[in-house]
């Protein structure tokens, strides 16, 4: 029985050493597919980044940025390669284009009709509301009401 | 009236956007390979590794490009499709085994019929990254020319085929 554990054990521990991989042997370039990998989108779990997903195909994209660090290749040059192949959506932060005025511009629009709209009703509702001057009756009547209910209290 | 006619319009507006995105499928990506010349590839074939399958053969064809996998069920949806068009002699459709056990590739195709004339063995995924592939099924129009003309994502039915594919291919024959 002892043995049996032994080896389920020695064979359990291999299975975890697979796991825990780091990203690349060279810790160099593995800092520089981390930090390519965070900006980059799998395509497969939309929401992950390269870096978090776990898919095969994230993994296949892991190991072709791996090659192209391992060539030379610049930040640029890998981010091209792969916009060529999946388009502009691999991105994280999409370039600025005729395409995506809507995306960069959009939520500023909606803050200006959103701050315009505010001013205006501001302005209306400074219109409505009219001076009431208190007379020295009503000041009085106050003062009494006042007085009666921090007795009862 | 004026007091609701304005958040109506807000809400109409906000309902036809709704309604648009519930349309749009976000697996979709548009593909920057369309109109563009095909990556080329040389890979062993499925059915005889020691020769190699590479688009330079079709030059001067009209083609589709299928990447497929026995592992992937979308590829068994799309597959009677494939076999109508296949035997309906419209189009040639070249297959790539996309990241699959050779073994369990020939099983598949053995099972469920071959419409390829040749399959290609993309073993590491590379032909399909260099596709922009990241989900099989994927089927590319490729031209006499060698450019990618159309990209289907997702499994091919007979109302695409019938609506876009063959329509694109007869238009692309006519070059």
């Amino acid at each position: 029985m002892t043995w049996v554990m032994l080896i389920v054990l020695l064979l359990s521990g291999q299975v975890w050493a697979g796991e825990a991989r780091p990203l690349a042997d060279d810790p160099v370039a593995e800092a520089r597919l981390k930090h390519l990998a965070v900006e980059l989108r799998c395509l497969v779990c939309q929401n992950q980044t390269l870096a978090d997903s776990n898919a095969p195909l994230a993994e296949d994209l892991r190991r072709e940025v791996r090659e192209m660090i391992a060539k030379d290749m610049s930040d640029k040059e890998i981010i091209e390669f792969l916009v060529a192949r999946y388009g502009d959506f691999v991105l994280y932060r999409p370039p600025l284009k005729a395409t995506t005025t809507l995306l960069w511009v959009g939520p500023f629009v909606l803050l200006m009709i959103g701050a315009t709209a505010l001013i205006i009703t501001l302005r209306r509702r400074a219109h409505k509301v009219v001076d009431v001057p208190v007379t020295d009756e009503e000041h009085r009547r106050v003062e009494q009401l006042l007085a009666e209910g921090s007795k009862r209290s | 009236m004026n007091r609701f006619l304005l958040p109506l319009s807000i809400f109409i507006v906000v309902v036809v956007f709704l309604g648009v995105g519930l349309k749009l499928n976000p697996r979709e990506i548009p593909s920057p390979l369309v109109g563009k010349a095909a990556p080329d590839f040389s890979q062993p074939q499925l059915y005889d590794p020691a020769t190699v399958f590479s688009p330079a053969d079709l030059k001067g064809k009209v083609w589709l490009l299928n990447f497929w996998a026995s592992w992937c069920s979308g590829c068994r949806t799309e597959h009677p499709v494939l076999m109508e068009l296949a035997k309906s002699g419209e189009v040639p459709i070249f297959g790539m085994d996309y990241k699959d056990q050779r073994d369990e590739a020939l099983a598949w195709l053995k099972r469920w019929g071959n419409p390829y004339p040749v399959v290609g063995v993309d073993d590491a995924g590379r032909v399909g990254i260099n596709y922009g592939v990241y989900g099989v099924p994927e089927t590319y129009v490729i031209d006499k020319q060698g450019v990618i003309r159309y990209k289907q994502i997702g499994p091919l039915d007979p109302d695409t085929v019938a609506k876009k594919i063959l329509p694109l291919v007869k238009q692309l024959e006519s070059q």
